[in-house]
């Protein structure tokens, strides 16, 4: 299993130097000038080429590329303009909310998606099943921004079930202490429940918002597979041993299932990582998407870049954990491995 | 009364030539987007304790979907339309869902065709083994494992005790094979329906299968079906022969004497077209035509009718003639 990791993390090696490549090219085919952004309205053309040459804007492309991989590899993403503060810290700061919400959308599309699909599928053509169509349908053609704003309307404002979608605490609760930085986690070792049901209560919809829209690839890929399996020789031949209903559906059918659903997680979560940007943004989530998003609007490269960068490794991390995952389940590829 | 009970009362009874399994005129229809396929039509056959019975007959001749049928294992497309299903006079068709799955790989077990697809793919066979015996009973969960190495080492399997942590595509086709027999033997079951143990095997590894699977049937006086395309494994094995084609059975009768006076043309074909000692390979005669479509509606009573060169205008007419006499049956109007 350890080479098996080691061998997969130097594949993703190239995928690396490719996000440093085109996060460089790509902050730096971005509009707007940062040196002017920082030096600040009132400044004279000569304080602007002062700032420029400091922050090495005047140097050609191929020095300042290799400046920033330098940089990269001592840690050092640069600093923030707007802020001041030095982007690595920032990203790590506020990367636990991020997780936390993609990593709790992802449970609620993965159960949801999964139990729907399995159900489908045994009940083939029966209401469940089209119920199971029409979210596969709906999930899909609503924008993920549109889904956020539905919810707040209808469990903050008209049944007033939610709490004002204003970040991961309400406003009278103080963060746990720091463990993991996921709040639901750290509160609970912490055994303070009224902090847990504070940042429960705060996640909910947005991670729903997120998960959402995830359920309906789940659903349709399980319910496909889930189907072909259940047709195939040897589950009529667990079935011809006398097998129980349970036994033939969770240990033999479900498990041969999920092999292609964990496929395609891999897929659905990049997709969230991409939709977390605009859930954080309407549900005013303190995560690095929104760090990213008034960072790119303030012209200020730093943050972008490095918020590019964590991107790509939380990426390339995803897919190896799914590769080790898909091992566990399907002993034919742990062979070949 | 429930099944457990009428088995008791079928196996100590005075009834003792009550057949192990008894189907009788079993019609079985699919339902397809291309139309209904009459897939078996009044199909009968018995088999008693410790016989075997032969099914044969070409590809598509309806032995699996008989064998499903009878296992209460048909697609959902499938329905038993008419017909009986006794297994040791207890009614199968009529059995509730449960009461057949307590019989199932307890009383009456099967060897799939095509034994690698048959297994779980990302299971151990061990452990698959073991879930059958935990189901049935018996045994405990501690002591299924062992239990299933012992099952194991009985159908003639090298180092059981590694290879029961194997995955069927680690194991070769006759380790698969073996495997599929150890599922469907470990509760020592009253019947056996063997659909095609051997097929895919070179002729060494298919004598020792099938070796294996009548002794162990000769030692626990089991009922067994064997269900092959293969006239010469059926003869060499076989008490008894049920030669079907299209959906019909066409012929059944004793080993010996289907092969010293074939009745039915279907089954003098057959004979002519098996490799027996004493005739060269050249002098096999392949039969000619394909089976009909089983999803024509104008399909003849005589299914053979078209391939048959003793076709006489009558055969034409409904219904097919039946004839019985002597533990032999045939359904042609001009048996030879
Ligand atoms: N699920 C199904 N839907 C439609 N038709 C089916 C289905 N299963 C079987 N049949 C039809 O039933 C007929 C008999 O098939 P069966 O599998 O019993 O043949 P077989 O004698 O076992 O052949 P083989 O030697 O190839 O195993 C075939 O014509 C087949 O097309
Ligand atoms: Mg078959």
């Amino acid at each position: 299993m350890l080479g098996v990791t080691v061998r997969r993390l130097a594949a993703a090696l190239p995928t690396l130097v490719g996000v440093v490549i085109v996060t460089f090219l790509l902050t730096r085919a971005l509009p707007g000038d940062p040196a002017a952004y920082f030096a600040g309205p009132a400044a004279t053309q000569q304080a602007i080429a002062e700032i420029r040459a400091k922050l090495g804007l005047d140097q050609p492309l191929p020095v300042q590329f290799l400046d920033y991989v330098q940089d990269l590899l001592r840690g050092d993403l640069g600093l923030s303009i707007t802020t001041g503060q030095p982007v690595l810290h920032e990203l790590t700061t506020r990367l636990p909310a991020s997780a936390e919400l993609t990593l709790l959308g992802l449970l609620f599309a993965g159960s949801v998606g999964i139990t729907l699909g399995v159900l489908a599928a045994l009940k083939q053509n029966s209401w469940l099943d089209n119920l199971c169509r029409v979210v596969a349908t709906l999930g899909v053609s609503l924008p993920t921004f549109f889904t956020g704003l539905l919810l707040i309307y209808v469990f903050y404002y008209l049944l007033g079930w939610a709490p004002a979608p204003l970040g991961r605490l309400d406003a009278f609760a103080s963060p746990p202490p720091h463990v993991t930085g996921f709040y639901l986690i750290d509160s609970l070792l912490a055994g303070d429940l009224e902090t847990f049901r504070s940042a429960l209560a705060q996640i909910v919809l947005p991670a729903i918002t997120l998960g959402i829209f995830a359920v309906a690839p789940i659903a349709r890929i399980t319910r496909g597979s889930m189907l072909a399996v259940m047709g195939s020789d040897f589950i009529r031949a667990a079935r011809g041993h006398g097998l129980s209903g349970r036994t033939v559906v969770v240990a033999y059918a479900l498990r041969n299932a999920l092999l292609p659903v964990v496929t395609t997680l891999g897929m659905v979560f990049s997709f969230l990582l991409g939709a977390n940007v605009l859930v954080e943004k309407v549900f005013a989530w303190p995560g690095i998407g929104s760090y990213a998003v008034e960072a790119l609007i303030a012209s200020d490269y730093a943050p972008v870049q490095g918020f590019v960068m964590t991107m790509g490794v939380l990426y390339v991390l995803l897919n190896l954990m799914i590769d080790l995952l898909y091992q566990v389940i399907d002993p034919r590829v742990r062979l070949e491995a | 009364m429930s099944a457990a009970a009428t088995l008791d009362a079928a196996k100590i009874g005075p009834h003792a030539r009550v057949p192990v399994l008894d189907v009788r005129d079993l019609s079985v229809e699919f339902r397809t987007r291309s139309g209904l396929v009459r897939a078996l039509e009044q199909v009968s056959l018995a088999v008693h304790r410790g016989e075997c019975v032969g099914v044969v007959g070409e590809s598509g001749s309806g032995k699996s979907v008989t064998a499903y049928a009878v296992m209460r294992l048909l697609d959902a497309a499938g329905r038993v339309t008419a017909g009986d299903v006794r297994f040791s006079g207890i009614d199968l068709l009529a059995a509730s869902d449960a009461d057949i799955a307590d019989l199932r790989g307890r009383e009456m077990s099967m060897i799939f065709q095509n034994p690698r697809a048959a297994l779980n793919p990302i299971r151990p066979v061990g452990r698959q083994i073991a879930d059958v015996l935990i189901r049935h009973g018996g045994v405990t969960r501690d002591q299924a494992p062992d239990r299933a190495v012992q099952l194991l080492a009985e159908v003639g399997i090298p180092d059981p005790r590694r290879r029961a942590h194997a995955y069927p595509f680690e194991l070769s086709g006759g380790m698969c094979q073996r495997i599929g027999i150890a599922l469907a033997l470990a509760c020592r079951p009253a019947l056996l329906i063997a659909d095609e143990p051997t097929t895919g095997l070179d002729v060494t590894t298919q004598a020792v299968i099938m070796d294996l699977v009548t002794t162990l049937a000769r030692e626990r006086g089991m009922a067994t079906v064997l269900i092959t395309h293969d006239l010469g494994l059926a003869t060499e094995y076989c008490d008894r022969i049920v030669v079907m084609h299209a959906g019909h059975v066409v012929e059944s009768a004793p080993t010996a004497e289907i092969f010293a006076t074939p009745r039915h043309p279907y089954t003098a074909k057959l004979i002519a077209a098996t490799p027996r000692p004493g005739v060269p390979l050249s002098g096999l005669v392949s039969i000619p035509g394909n089976l009909p479509d089983l999803r024509a509606t104008n399909l003849a009573p005589c299914r053979f009718l078209a391939r048959c060169d003793r076709a006489h205008a009558d055969c034409a007419v409904p219904p097919l003639l039946r004839q019985e006499e002597e533990g032999r049956m045939v359904a042609c109007r001009h048996p030879l």
